[in-house]
């Protein structure tokens, strides 16, 4: 019952702050410029992918240009800097309050440690899926909306993968549930370094700087890494969402409506973040219980 | 009828190399207002803080309506309103918001009439609305103590309320402590290292230096011990001293300046001081005794 | 060179005089020259080692003598470009060649003439051409076709419904594909470790397309304004 007090206060607070429709209001502008330039300068974006193919094969690029093509281009372009934005939230949710004095106040008053770090993650993740949500708008509904709606196709490094047009829909809210799980994670972090701090810049520096970090240990791709760090850090498993869109062919290269490839490896992928964002809680809520509240 | 509403026994805190709090011990009645005096880093406000559960004690043992803090926290802070420092409150959001959230985590589902009702005690129902960041030092320190009186409590901890006030806000804030004790029956426990403030307002004293108990005790006795301190001022200080060294019941006789000097005796015998000086053929030019808390700190401290 | 090399094969024994391969195959361009134009529908399956597609509905349109255009109407689909390839004019449509018969070979179960033919012109795309003629239905079952540029397109058709024409219900065009790779860094790819046992991405590679006509309507009129 008083969860759900706290609760409500936590997301009052977001809501009420400037700084949470920054946040917003970066990702509606984002999403219109890449609308804008896919729509101006759709085939030379394309072209990016398909130079190689150009002799052997005829692009369609104008049917490849459709709506869901540029949101999965927006969700590439966009899901990797959202975790500042999370970060910008999350945060602060400890320190921020440390720094304007309010902390002492809410400690003293007559609820739990452990509730207050719960509905604290508990708004952040709200907070994370409201962006998602507002990014699907945009992005999805809003692509569909300039651009139309058609088959998909989704390049990766060694292959591109088509996938019909009723076969689109799910996997773009399988994406984005599991770009929620992935952004949770950040949240849970950024929250664990903001019990750590007194001031908000801190933790919000701190969550970029490891994103940062283990997005180019990811990316540099030596075996030294790839063994050891990567399939344990979050950032490799963050992509997950991108998984919805590699889809599974049969032998004759036929693609299977429906189907994903590997499906296991994204099962593991949700449970390492579940793992990350459980270890991530239960440390800030172990430490915060403990904590003496000097600020 | 509970009389004690705090019990503090042997209560110690240290951080790394720093013993902030030690062996302290007092107790705070009913309905007083008691002041909690110390200079800058005394500990006052570990102590405060171990209070209202933000600081975890090493030792010792704290009840508060007579329920052991530790195993009743939720229900002795429903009970009790607090101001710590200065709190610059959540700035984003109007006097109202803040007022209504404070209220909501003390359990409280207050109405809109009440809320406001509440800011109008602290002068702020007009600017209710505003955004606290627009506020003065001032208004924000009156916020602070509609936060934490909005759910009525019995025990109202204010932890250096006067800091940072202008002189009206001092006074306006000093009236509002004597109100709730006189008028609301609350009992407040209230720091500072602003002594005047204290004397004006204190019915009770804790006095502490380096986390320790320097004193404790109604006011007046502070005030009026029976032994005092004693101001003389003479001419010839050496013959005085010289005089008053010869009885038994001057004690801690040290030269102020050059034509004062400070001791301690029964407040009774000033009678009999005159007459031994003046038999000793000095020259008195005034005998004080020292009253004011402000010295009689600074005297206990030994700063 | 090349000269030489048809002289070699014209010499060769037991082979049909070059000029009675020649009556064949204009026998078998006139029963395909019926067919003015078409359009038709059909079915298309992408076996290429870097796609992975659904099979997509088609339309084709042809025009003689030599215009050829597919196309995914509602979806998206890469057609390969040598797919004009598939238009059997290409090759009979040749005026100046040479042609020898190196045998006979089962395609589908058929007995089939294997004809090579030899363009004598620099300015024909077609560099050499192998088609494997079924002499009773006078069909092309299968064609090879070396193309100056874009190398080597194979061929295999089925016919049953359209025979009468010279139009398959069935081809299977395979074809040389280039590497797909696309720069690092230019996507950060989720690794969800499908792509690790795919070790045999080194040489030369093929594709293969196979279409499957479902429909179609001949000798309607085709406008020209569809090839642009």
């Amino acid at each position: 019952m008083m969860f759900i007090t706290l609760l409500r206060i936590e997301l009052f607070k977001i809501f009420k702050r400037p700084r949470t429709y920054i946040a917003f209001g970066a990702i509606a502008m984002i999403v219109l410029l890449v609308q804008l330039a896919l729509k101006v300068n759709g085939k030379d974006f394309i072209q990016l992918y398909t130079d190689s193919q150009s002799d052997t094969f005829e692009i369609p690029y104008e049917s490849m240009n459709n709506g869901y093509f540029v949101c999965v281009a927006v969700l590439h372009m966009i899901l990797i800097h959202v975790p500042l934005l999370v970060a910008l939230i999350a945060g602060d949710m400890i320190s921020g309050e440390a720094g304007l004095g309010t902390l002492r106040l809410v400690v003293g008053k007559p609820i739990g440690r452990t509730e207050l770090i719960l509905s604290k993650f508990m708004a952040s993740t709200i907070y994370v899926v409201m962006l998602l949500v507002w990014m699907a708008i945009f992005a999805l509904f809003g692509s569909i909306l300039l651009f139309g709606s058609g088959d998909l196709v989704v390049f990766r490094e060694e292959n591109m993968h088509l996938m019909n047009q009723q076969d689109v829909l799910w996997r773009f809210f399988a994406a984005f549930v599991f770009a929620a799980l992935a952004l949770t994670t950040i949240a849970a972090m950024a929250l664990m370094f903001s019990a750590f701090s007194e001031n908000s810049l801190g933790p919000i520096v701190a969550t970029v700087c490891v994103v940062i970090v283990f997005t180019i240990v990811q990316q540099l791709k030596v075996p030294l890494f790839e063994q050891t760090i990567n399939p344990w850090s979050f950032t490799t498993h963050m992509l997950g969402w991108k998984g919805f869109f590699y889809v599974e062919k049969t032998a004759e290269g036929v693609t299977i409506d429906g189907s994903v490839e590997n499906p296991a490896s994204l099962v593991k992928s949700a449970g390492v973040l579940l793992g990350y964002i459980l270890l991530f809680l239960t440390v800030t809520v172990q430490y915060f219980k403990r904590k003496d509240i000097l600020s | 009828m509970m009389n004690t509403i705090i019990r503090v026994k042997n209560l110690s805190k240290r951080f790394g190399d720093l013993q902030a709090v030690d062996q302290l011990s007092f107790s705070v009645s009913a309905g007083e207002v008691y002041g909690f005096l110390g200079q800058n880093g005394a500990g006052k406000s570990t102590t405060i803080r171990m209070l209202l559960t933000l600081i975890e004690p090493d030792e010792g043992e704290i009840e508060i309506f007579g329920l052991n803090l530790r195993q009743h926290r939720k229900e002795i802070l429903k009970r009790t309103g607090a101001v710590i420092e200065r709190p610059d409150l959540y700035k984003y959001l109007s006097a109202f918001d803040n007022l209504r959230i404070f209220a909501r985590l003390s359990g409280m589902k207050a109405s809109r009439k009440q809320l406001m009702d509440q800011l109008e005690m602290v002068g702020l129902a007009e600017r209710a609305n505003s955004r606290v960041k627009t506020y003065s030092q001032g208004m924000k320190q009156r916020l602070g103590l509609a936060c934490a009186l909005v759910h009525d409590p019995g025990l109202i901890i204010l932890d250096e309320p006067t800091n940072g006030l202008d002189p009206q806000g001092i006074a306006e804030m000093r009236e509002m402590i004597i109100r709730l004790s006189r008028d609301g029956g609350k009992t407040l426990l209230v720091s500072s290292h602003l002594l005047s403030e204290m004397e004006m307002m204190a019915s009770s004293l804790l006095i502490i230096d380096n986390g320790r108990k320097v004193a404790e005790g109604k006011l007046d006795e502070l005030l009026n011990p029976k032994t005092a301190l004693v101001e003389l001022a003479v001419t010839d200080t050496r013959a005085a001293r010289q005089l008053l060294g010869q009885t038994d019941w001057i004690h801690n006789i040290h030269e102020k300046s050059i034509r004062l000097l400070r001791f301690e005796m029964e407040k009774s015998r000033i009678p009999e001081l005159t007459r031994l000086l003046v038999s000793g053929g000095l020259d008195i030019q005034s005998i004080r005794p020292v009253h004011s808390l402000e010295e009689y700190f600074l005297a206990q401290t030994g700063k | 060179m090349r000269k030489l090399l048809v002289f070699a094969a014209i010499l060769l024994p037991a082979l049909l005089p070059a000029q009675d391969v020649k009556e064949l195959l204009q026998k078998v361009k006139d029963k395909y020259d019926q067919v003015k134009d078409y359009t038709a529908e059909g079915k298309l399956k992408t076996n290429v080692l870097f796609i992975k597609a659904p099979v997509a509905t088609v339309k084709i349109w042809y025009k003689k003598p030599d215009k050829i255009k597919i196309k995914n109407e509602k979806g998206v689909s890469f057609i390969p470009k040598g797919s004009v390839n598939i238009n059997m004019n290409n090759v009979l449509g040749l005026s100046n060649y040479e042609a020898i018969v190196s045998g006979t070979e089962k395609v589908g179960g058929t007995d089939c003439k294997v004809i090579k033919i030899f363009p004598l012109s620099d300015e024909d795309n077609i560099s050499r051409a192998t088609l494997y003629v079924d002499e009773q239905q006078l069909l092309v079952k299968r064609s090879v076709i070396s193309t100056r540029e874009n190398g080597t397109y194979e061929l295999v058709m089925q016919y049953k419904q359209y025979a009468a024409y010279g139009l398959p219900d069935k081809v299977e065009l395979t074809f040389n594909t280039r590497d797909y790779k696309l720069p690092k860094g230019i996507s950060i790819d989720y690794d969800n470790g499908a792509d690790k046992d795919k070790k045999e991405r080194t040489g030369p590679k093929k594709g293969k397309v196979e279409i499957v006509y479902t429909k179609y309507t001949i000798n309607k009129g085709v406008p020209d304004s569809i090839f642009n």
